[in-house]
């Protein structure tokens, strides 16, 4: 093995029988309309707590800021002029397509694809347009919080997403930092306020987990009971899609295609390549500008892909420490 | 923490500014290193987190360092005859251990369940790797502790039976702590590495090197202060060897960097730590050479030398985590790299496609 990520397919086979398909989301931005309801909806089913202090954070329409511990879904606002769109434009021209089999002519795998050509047109922007994104956790195929993990509780779920228990979780922060994305965090005080003020008790919330390390968890609860996701569900543009991880890319493969033969080169596909650095994302983009412009990483890469090498350097400086000592009571230790 | 995300939004210090730095134009209080940024970010947000990681986490990586560095001498001692400096390392090793401990255990979320840390073994995480090798070091440094406790008080430690028990220990204990004490010191490097943290995960080809080098010098900075000087000889030549290595292994590490993940090892409240690392340890291991025979200075030194480990360990990690919170230390090495690739013919690996 060249790399000590976790092995997917043993986590998938450790579920035997109970194996279930991969499922993933995939966001069409294009079609987002920046409502906020799958923001609503994932802290309403999820009952997490307050994010930040209410206040207007003048960033066009987002006044949510980020994905964080209690804050799973978040749609991001981007005002845009004529120049950038073209600059968009001519950036995505520049990109490779991947030329993967499934792209071809459209199957009718559900009602979504079928009325994709109709319903789905963006309108024309040319002077000006407002980029909307809902962002949420990539579950990866190669999850950096995961791998880093020291007390299992991140887990492999047998959706294959990645989750975590929040009994065992016992707030190291190491997946934090392990996470190329930024997206898992450590709920505590530094995060949220609890409201404990008299005065303030009209938001007096209760904060569960706290201290521990929380994230999308792909509304597991939901899925074990054959549910879609709480913000799939509620998406009132089908932005949001969710099902079978291959659906998933094919329907955005297509939809690029789609796009690109309206002129729209901007249009691009984000976590759909196998060989990326996380080894593709379960939830795949479709974004119309570059990554970075929505807050989302140009290149990353899951840090345990180096950790053999890493390893390897950690042994030769702890080599080299034994070395270092033992010369030094060669020539010093006797007088 | 004093670093905080609104760090850029101070004012201007013009009296903190050392001659060799230029005034930004617009105003900031820190100056790129590289040309003018060309990077786009939503609004000016991280793109990755920083981890919840106090000043606890610097302390431990010190502790660790003293304790890993300590036991190797008390090893040493042991082979070439010095008592007095095998005892104080040996205490001097359990007393850090069980300190870092202690302030690891202190910056979890949930410090009720630290023993969760011992739940699973997973190679492909070095905090699982690094509390394996943490809690079975401790093991071993707290017999050794022990008996050399019991030895210093004259057997009056209430242990009965036992004390058949801890003197046979003795002799495997040590051995467990001087195998396990070079992985102490070094493993940090590879926990802070494996992180989407861009200064740290740049520095992953140097950084175990200069955290063992830290720990050495840690190690005999208290060997100088706690033993006479007929028998800190070995940890005088070893503070000369671990300043060189730390101060070479630390030029390396940021030559290897992209401008925008070096950065933050040199501006910043970091960056100034870091330099008086650098000043530290080059007086301390100077200090310790030259005037190492005299029991004051050598204990001075010793002092010196402990403060600029502890300095460059607080250095890296504050660096690290002011390296998260601005997207600029992450856009742009990565979007370097992309272009490199791309330069290369590799085409192929791009997280974003155009299908």
């Amino acid at each position: 093995m060249t790399s000590l990520t976790e092995d997917t397919r043993r986590s998938a086979e450790a579920y035997g029988e109970s194996a279930a398909s991969r499922k993933s989301f995939f966001t069409d931005t294009s079609i987002c309309i920046g409502c906020k309801a799958c923001e609503v909806a994932c802290k309403e089913w999820n009952r997490n707590p307050q994010d930040g202090s209410l206040e207007v954070l003048g960033s066009s329409y987002d006044n949510t800021g980020g994905l964080g511990a209690n804050t799973w879904r978040h749609v991001a606002f981007v005002e845009q002029n004529s120049q950038r769109i073209e600059e968009a434009r001519e950036s995505g021209r520049k990109l490779v397509n991947l030329g993967m089999p499934g792209v071809g002519p459209p199957q009718s795998s559900g009602p979504a694809a079928d009325g994709a050509k109709s319903s789905t047109a963006p309108p024309d922007t040319a002077e000006f347009r407002w980029l909307m994104s809902s962002d949420v956790c990539k579950h990866c195929t190669h999850a950096g919080c995961l791998d880093v993990c020291p007390t299992g509780a991140l887990f492999r779920t047998e959706y294959g997403t990645v989750k975590v228990q929040e009994d065992i979780c016992n707030g190291c922060g190491t997946c934090v930092a392990g996470c190329p994305f930024g997206v898992i965090e450590r709920r505590d005080e530094g995060i949220i306020r609890a409201k404990v003020d008299r005065a303030q008790s009209k938001y007096a919330q209760e904060i569960p987990n706290e201290g521990t390390a929380n994230k999308c968890t792909f509304c597991y609860d939901r899925l074990v009971d054959g549910q879609t996701p709480a913000c799939a569900q509620t998406c009132p543009t089908t932005s949001i899609k969710f099902g079978d991880h291959e659906d998933m890319v094919d329907q955005a493969r297509r939809r690029v295609a789609e796009l690109r033969e309206q002129g729209m080169t901007e249009a691009r596909l984000y976590g759909a390549n196998p060989n990326d650095g996380v080894g593709g994302t379960g939830s795949v983009f479709l974004l119309l500008d570059e990554p970075e412009v929505y807050g989302l990483p140009p290149d990353p890469r899951v840090a345990t892909k180096d950790l053999p090498r890493m390893y390897k350097r950690t042994a030769l400086a702890a080599v080299g420490m034994i070395a270092a000592v033992g010369a030094s009571f060669a020539l010093g230790g006797r007088r | 923490m004093t670093t905080s995300q609104h760090d850029s939004h101070r004012p201007p210090q013009p009296t903190r500014r050392s001659r060799r730095d230029r005034k930004a134009p617009d105003g900031a209080r820190e100056v790129p290193m590289v040309e003018k940024p060309e990077f786009t970010s939503y609004y000016g947000r991280p793109v990755v987190k920083a981890p919840p990681w106090g000043d606890e986490i610097a302390a431990y990586l010190f502790l660790g360092g003293v304790a890993g560095g300590s036991s190797l001498l008390s090893a040493g001692a042991q082979l070439t005859g010095k008592p007095t400096l095998q005892r104080n390392a040996r205490l001097t090793a359990f007393g850090a251990a069980a300190l870092g401990t202690a302030a690891l255990v202190h910056d979890l979320g949930r410090p009720e369940r630290f023993l969760y840390m011992l739940r699973t073994f997973k190679v492909t995480s070095p905090m699982s790797v690094g509390s394996w090798v943490l809690s079975s070091y401790s093991a071993g440094a707290g017999v050794t502790a022990a008996a050399e406790v019991d030895r210093l008080t004259g057997q009056r430690l209430p242990l009965g039976p036992l004390r058949r028990l801890l003197n046979a220990l003795e002799a495997p204990a040590e051995a467990q702590t001087a195998l396990l004490a070079a992985p102490l010191s070094s493993y940090t490097g590879a926990l802070l590495s494996a992180t989407a943290v861009p200064t740290w995960n740049a520095a992953r080809d140097q950084l175990p090197f200069v955290f063992v080098s830290s720990a050495a010098m840690a190690a005999s900075g208290a060997a100088l202060v706690t033993t006479p000087v007929n028998q800190t000889q070995p940890a005088r030549v070893l503070s000369a060897a671990a300043a060189v290595g730390e101060l070479v292994s630390m030029k390396v590490m940021k030559k290897k960097m992209h401008p925008a993940e070096a950065e933050p090892l040199e501006t910043g409240v970091p960056g100034t730590m870091l330099k008086w690392a650098e000043r530290l340890t080059a007086a301390g291991a100077a200090g310790a050479v030259l005037l190492g025979g005299r029991r004051t200075t050598a204990a001075a030194s010793g002092l010196l030398m402990l403060g600029a480990s502890a300095l460059t360990r607080l250095g890296v990690l504050r660096a690290g985590i002011a390296s998260a919170q601005d997207p600029r230390h992450t856009v742009e090495p990565q979007k370097a790299r992309l272009e490199e690739r791309r330069a290369r013919g590799v085409v192929d690996d791009s997280i974003t496609t155009a299908g």
